[in-house]
């Protein structure tokens, strides 16, 4: 028996629900976007039913205390179809179970889901650190990413709090979403792919006057707090991997 | 006027980054005000030189002027090299604009020390009364605590900064007078203890008066320098659980010392600075503050140096065999974390997962046990039935086989005949 769902968090709940409802046994969980019929499987497209959603949703507030929501997210933001089918398995195993069924590592399915809310939170953390803003010339602070997974509502908050007195713009360029600051309050915002092109590399009067300076002293401060005596390539690349460099400021030529 | 920044920048950044301490982890600060700046509680690491030390803070000198010619220091009086000053002003606007575009967590402001000790710290503590008063700045600051400088002052740069430190630079009083015969570990302490008792002090209030500020949340830290005097790693780590115990303090660095100097009384120029004793030296350090590791039971007169080839938990392991193996399904969570191969989050998982059944290899390498090392240290559901009993050479020998060593250029593996 397949499950087919849209991939949204609500069709991915109704799954669940589905699952409880009709108790097929065991199930294989496909998303839309990646499926390919199949021959000898049945399948059932599962309706995304608000309430349905929400009473499952319910339920696993009930069972799970606020960190392991957070978890259940996580990996939800990781948008991979071996993610889904995580999430589903781990839902059914905690509704089936007596209380406390999450701490269960032994379970394949629980350890897969935690593993992965960390990586997705390393990923968090890692556009935490790596962003670079650029001060353009009517005094916005603009930053493009492609983070390996959708991390921009989990970010939000911290960047929100912390550039209280800043507008800025966080831009998802693989998702082709990001996030304006006004300085009141945080909205989704979706530009052109001619407006993401001239964003990705703006023009020297785009930026403001001040900004090649300190990227320049950036860059020579990060060149004079080195010891070169210690050099260390392996522990700088794995502690700033290659694919971020194209974010650093300090790994730019100026 | 930028290349005049740019050069000061250079030679005052370059200065500082002797200065291993670079956390930027236990701030409480909120941006309550609609200011700059909110404390991340594990700190940030924004990016990582080339060296592979992180870097959060933009770590500068105020002035590399400095009275005192402490034989280790880059910036002693005696040593022919460039120096500068930055104005309060200089300082403020670089932290504020590396701020803005996510560069730094913060500031770590220290200084040669320039006419007296009141001198310099009265100027520390204009730098950060500014950055927190006038441009709301909550972000990271950490300052240097200037020995000799009077209470008051030091007492108001609390009320400002998140971490406060300062250095006792040689493990031992006799080190230290060797090379800075001015300095005492004495100059050190009584600071240590005035900000220690104000946070204790701060915190007994906090109990029963709402509105109290806050004073140095994030602790205290301090550094050594080691491999510049002949101490055995038994008087580094006694120094330092020492300064844990008595200070509460929040971490304790060790700098290896790298050759600067053409002093007698120092290691040759262009000598390799000693990165595997410093790295042990850390995991030593840890063992004690998150394993339970009393200092005695890793460093003693019997063992006053730590194995270079292995780290002091595996090595600590194969001196007491009597303890192990370990039955992980049943054993308490404190042997558990005494297990070479299994880290604190391996061992919490293992403490949980065991009350559904009792685990087996094939999970215990999916937790993220290092199995190849632990084994020889556990009993698990499916442990293979062993008939013989191993001595600690040959146990070190069959994991000294699996692992290569980052350091080791050539493996020189000594055969074992017996």
């Amino acid at each position: 028996m397949v499950y087919l769902i849209d991939g949204s968090l609500e069709s991915l709940l109704c799954a669940v629900f589905d699952w409880f409802e009709r108790k097929p046994g065991k199930v294989s969980l496909k998303v839309l976007k990646y499926y390919q019929p199949e021959a000898f499987n049945a399948v059932h497209t599962v309706y995304n039913d608000p309430s349905n959603a929400d009473r499952v949703w319910k339920g696993l507030g009930q069972k799970l205390d606020k960190g392991w929501l957070r978890r259940f997210y996580c990996t939800f933001l990781a948008e991979t179809a071996e993610a889904y089918v995580t999430l589903f398995e781990f839902a059914c195993y905690i509704f089936s179970s007596l209380p406390g069924a999450e701490h269960n590592y032994g379970n394949p399915h629980v350890l897969k889901l935690a593993q992965t809310a960390k990586k997705v939170e390393r990923e968090k953390h890692r556009m935490e650190a790596f962003i670079r803003f650029q001060q353009t010339s009517d005094d916005l602070f603009y930053c493009g990413i492609d983070p390996d997974f959708n991390v921009l509502p989990l970010i939000m908050s911290h960047f929100k709090n912390r550039y209280a007195d800043q507008k800025w713009i966080i831009y998802d360029l693989k998702r082709h979403y990001g996030l304006f600051y006004d300085l009141e309050a945080v909205s989704e915002i979706h530009f052109s792919l001619e407006e993401e092109r001239t964003l990705s590399k703006p023009a020297r009067e785009q930026l403001s006057e001040k900004e090649g300076l300190y990227a320049l002293l950036w860059n020579d401060y990060f060149k004079s707090t080195n010891i070169a005596a210690r050099k260390n390539t392996k522990l700088h690349v794995q502690h700033v991997p290659k694919r971020y460099w194209k974010y650093l400021t300090e790994k730019k030529v100026l | 006027m930028s290349e005049r920044i740019r050069e000061k920048l250079n030679i005052l950044a370059d200065a500082a980054k002797y200065d291993v301490s670079c956390s930027s982890s236990g701030g409480t600060r909120k941006n309550d005000n609609k200011g700059l700046g909110d404390s991340h509680a594990s700190g940030i690491c924004h990016t990582y030189t080339e060296d592979g030390r992180c870097v959060s803070l933009l770590k500068i000198l105020l002035t590399n002027h400095c009275i005192f010619d402490c034989a280790y220091c880059v910036s002693r009086k005696s040593n022919d090299i460039e120096r500068a000053a930055f104005t309060v002003e200089e300082v403020v606007s670089l932290t504020m604009n590396f701020y803005r575009r996510n560069y730094i967590e913060g500031l770590f402001l220290s200084s040669g020390i320039f006419k007296n000790a009141d001198f310099t710290m009265e100027r520390l503590l204009k730098v950060v009364k500014k950055l927190r008063l006038e441009e709301r700045f909550n972000g990271y600051i950490h300052l240097k605590t200037i020995p000799g400088a009077s209470d008051e002052l030091i007492t108001e740069a609390g009320m400002y900064a998140d971490r406060m430190s300062i250095n006792l630079e040689m493990p031992t009083e006799s080190g230290l007078k060797l090379l800075a015969p001015d300095k005492s570990h004495q100059d050190v302490i009584q600071p240590l203890g005035l900000v220690q008792n104000q946070i204790v002090q701060f915190k007994a209030d906090k109990k029963l008066i709402r509105n109290v500020p806050k004073f140095v949340p994030a602790g205290q830290s301090t550094q050594m320098v080691i491999g510049a005097t002949p101490e055995t790693d038994k008087d580094i780590m006694q120094t330092a659980d020492t300064f844990y115990r008595n200070f509460s303090l929040k971490r304790v660095y060790y700098s290896g010392y790298i050759p600067i100097s053409n002093d007698n009384r120092l290691p040759l120029l262009g000598s390799q600075p000693p990165l595997i004793r410093e790295n042990r030296l850390y995991q030593t350090d840890w063992l004690m503050r998150f394993y339970g590791f009393h200092v005695n039971e890793l460093l003693n007169d019997i063992n006053p140096h730590l194995d270079i080839d292995i780290d002091p938990k595996l090595s600590w392991a194969l001196r007491n065999l009597q303890f192990f193996p370990v039955d992980i399904n049943v054993a308490a969570y404190k042997m558990i974390l005494r297990i070479p191969g299994i880290g604190v989050s391996s061992a919490k998982k293992i403490v949980q997962a065991r009350q559904f059944g009792k685990l087996r290899i094939d999970q215990l390498k999916k937790i993220g046990v290092a199995y190849n090392r632990a084994r020889h240290f556990i009993k698990c559901a499916d442990s293979p039935y062993q008939l013989k009993d191993y001595q600690g050479t040959q146990i070190k020998s069959f994991i000294m086989a699996e692992s290569q060593s980052k350091y080791l250029k050539h493996d020189t593996q000594q055969l074992i005949l017996f």
